[in-house]
């Protein structure tokens, strides 16, 4: 059933510019619940994104959409929520970088991104798009919350985020991704989240804090 | 035929989960292996054709390689049930099934022949190794467990990143987006030069990362430290084997696209800024399993410069380092846990005198010692002066002495280390000597065999599939 074109192409720079400002508020916000809800919020937008990039609609790209919907923006979610309220934790302390510092670093880095595509040879589709920058802007996001948060949980959200990047640089290549090997990504992502999960809930009972720095004993 | 490697573990590993008895459990790592082995061989010697559209198929490298992780995990295996029987106060089921069924999604890795296919068996195998990792349930083997997990993930994720570039220099080429090996190497010149060469960068960095290439390192050095012996040199040997079969694949396509030296010089500098790294960190190291870690951070370091010397025979003494420090690593590994589990420590201060306390495993841990630092007649030996020999080929005089130096700071770091481990008498509050059961030693003597057979003689199919891979991964005919 194709859907018309017009209306789909127009959906994109919205939800792209969407998921630019989740990345900015996830870098400037310190309450747990609120970075794991825009991590939610964005893979909700990748899922619309995998439908109105692909301009029709068949039963695998909708089970595309419909599992990144349910593994980034429900389980995941659900998931990390859980984490939250068993290592009793809300807020991310003294980060590396502050959380201003953060925004103006995540705001550089998406001009850069906007200008490191351009340096690139792109297919005659994507000039002007924003869906190279936005994905190497999110990949970079998820970077910075990596290494400059402590905790445990909000480095999870970093690589959740990071490859929500990854996951647009996907669409931009929707035709050479074939079905299986997104299910696979969306599997193999849940379940490392879900280890990751079970290792969170090891420390917080261990350390009595899911603070990585008490995670020090290994330092050289 | 090319599915029982990859399925058949999966299989046993649910059985393994679902038995009650531990001791049969840990048998059936041995069960394991032996099937693995005997398909393996079955591969080997009559490669099959592709499968499911060429997703599955056996090239060259992959050939050589599976059939070394085959090994390599055989030998392993049968040192899994006396491992357990020692640690009987710990529940293994979790343990045994992880274990079992590693070896599906490591030999996936090697049979794919997609992109998008390797990856997913790259990440799937990471999960297999949390629980092994943290079989030992201190805080310390959780911190482990979480940088390992964290920084392998992020690694892997940016591997995927980088293959993004790579389908994206195939489509803007025109070349159409299979993602098949095949396509990419036969298309090669077509690819978008820029593109080709990001990916290559966010690739390098990406299963650089799995390999344990300095500065990508940092999880190394804790989770082996942590591992017990027996995953240690499942990790060392075959994890970073797998890893380094998927950044071939792409040094290929760079080959194949006229752009190898790209390829080459990053390879050399990360070669070598990982010796140097390793190098540093082993001069002082108090903690013997850490000491084996960054020694696997400078053989990974070695077979990266050797890739990077390429030239006549770079590449080929690359791809029998790989083979040798996976045996070697073994007989370290494995002695090293026995010691570690003789006195209960792994740091120098509180292990000394191990050779009067448990004999065997201290007098095989020299022996490995000096095998793993390339004394003749060790195969290391010939693999790395393979690799020196076609640096002064290339003309490669400045980086040839550099290696040439790091590799003796290492020996001389290593040394202090496993001599005071080794020599002296065993501290006061431990009496020996111990009782060895054969199965934890004999893994070992035979890993020492083969390190020091190759050494001395390389079998003829041996070098044959050792020049085919290295013509593979050169794109040469």
């Amino acid at each position: 059933m194709p859907v018309q074109p017009q209306t789909t192409a127009l959906l994109e720079p919205p939800l792209l510019v969407f998921i630019l400002l989740l990345n900015l508020f996830v870098l400037g916000t310190s309450r747990l619940r609120a970075v794991i809800g825009a991590s939610a919020l964005q893979g909700v937008a990748l899922g619309i994104l995998t439908v109105t990039r692909h301009g029709e609609v068949s039963v695998e790209i909708v089970a595309v959409a419909v599992g990144a919907v349910a593994v980034k923006g429900v389980l995941i979610p659900r998931l990390l929520h859980k984490a939250m309220r068993d290592a009793a934790i809300e807020r991310e302390v003294t980060p590396l970088i502050g959380f201003v510092g953060s925004i103006l670093v995540g705001a550089v880095g998406t001009a850069l991104a906007v200008i490191f595509s351009s340096t690139l040879p792109l297919r005659d589709e994507d000039v002007g798009s924003l869906i190279l920058p936005s994905a190497f802007s999110t990949v970079l996001t998820g970077f910075i919350v990596l290494t400059t948060r402590r905790k445990a949980i909000t480095q999870v959200v970093g690589y959740l985020i990071l490859e929500n990047g990854i996951f647009i640089m996907g669409l931009a290549l929707i035709a050479a991704m074939p079905f299986l090997v997104e299910v696979g990504v969306l599997l193999d992502l849940f379940v490392a989240i879900f280890v990751m999960g079970i290792i969170i809930n090891h420390i917080s009972r261990e350390f009595a804090s899911t603070d990585i720095d008490q995670l020090s004993s290994l330092r050289e | 035929m090319l599915l029982v490697p990859i399925v058949g573990p999966i299989v046993l590993a649910v059985i393994a989960f679902l038995v009650r008895s531990a001791v049969l459990r840990s048998w059936l790592v041995v069960v394991n292996a032996v099937i693995h082995a005997a398909a393996t061989a079955v591969i080997i010697v009559a490669p099959p054709g592709p499968m499911f559209g060429g997703w599955l198929a056996i090239a060259p490298l992959s050939r050589l390689l599976l059939g070394f992780i085959s090994a390599q995990y055989l030998i392993l295996s049968f040192y899994a049930p006396a491992y357990l029987a020692e640690r009987a106060e710990r529940p293994n089921r979790l343990f045994c099934a992880a274990l079992i069924a590693i070896i599906g999604p490591m030999s996936a890795v090697m049979i794919a022949h997609h992109l998008g296919l390797m990856w997913v068996a790259i990440e799937t195998a990471t999960l297999c190794t949390a629980p092994l990792l943290y079989f030992h349930r201190t805080p310390r083997s959780i911190e482990a467990t979480w940088k390992y997990l964290l920084i392998g993930s992020v690694g892997i994720a940016l591997a995927l990143f980088g293959s993004f570039f790579l389908a994206y220099a195939a489509a803007k080429g025109n070349v159409g987006t299979s993602l098949l090996f095949e396509d990419m190497v036969g298309h090669a010149k077509l690819l978008s030069k820029p593109w080709l060469h990001s990916a290559f960068v966010v690739l390098l960095v990406g299963y650089g990362t799995k390999i344990g290439l300095a500065p990508m390192h940092t999880w190394k050095p804790d989770a082996y430290g942590e591992a017990p012996g027996l995953v240690g040199a499942l990790l060392a040997g075959g994890l970073t084997t797998c890893a380094f079969c998927a950044l071939l694949r792409f040094v290929q396509i760079l080959y194949a696209a006229g752009e190898g030296a790209v390829a080459q010089e990053l390879l050399l500098v990360l070669g070598l800024v990982s010796m140097a790294v390793a190098a540093v960190f082993m001069i002082r190291q108090r903690d013997l399993k850490r000491m084996l870690a960054y020694s696997s951070v400078e053989h990974m370091g070695i077979i990266a410069f050797g890739v990077g010397i390429g030239g006549k025979t770079g590449t080929y003494g690359a791809l029998l380092h790989l083979i040798n420090n996976g045996f070697g690593k073994g007989v370290m590994f494995l002695t090293g846990g026995n010691i570690h589990r003789a006195y209960g420590s792994r740091l120098t201060d509180q292990v000394s005198g191990s050779i009067r306390l448990v004999p065997w495993s201290g007098a095989l841990f020299l022996a490995g010692f000096f095998a793993i630092t390339a004394s003749p007649p060790s195969g290391l030996f010939l693999s790395e002066l393979t690799i020196i020999k076609s640096a002064f080929d290339e003309d490669q005089y400045g980086a040839a002495a550099v290696f040439l130096l790091l590799l003796a700071v290492a020996f001389m770091g290593m040394a202090s280390t496993v001599i005071k481990i080794v020599q002296g008498t065993p501290p006061a509050n431990v009496t020996g000597p111990r009782r060895e059961p054969v199965l934890t030693v004999a893994p070992a003597v035979a890993f020492l065999i083969i390190v020091i057979v190759l050494g001395v003689y390389i079998p003829g199919w041996l070098d044959d599939a050792l020049v085919d891979a290295a013509r593979f991964v050169e794109n040469r005919p």
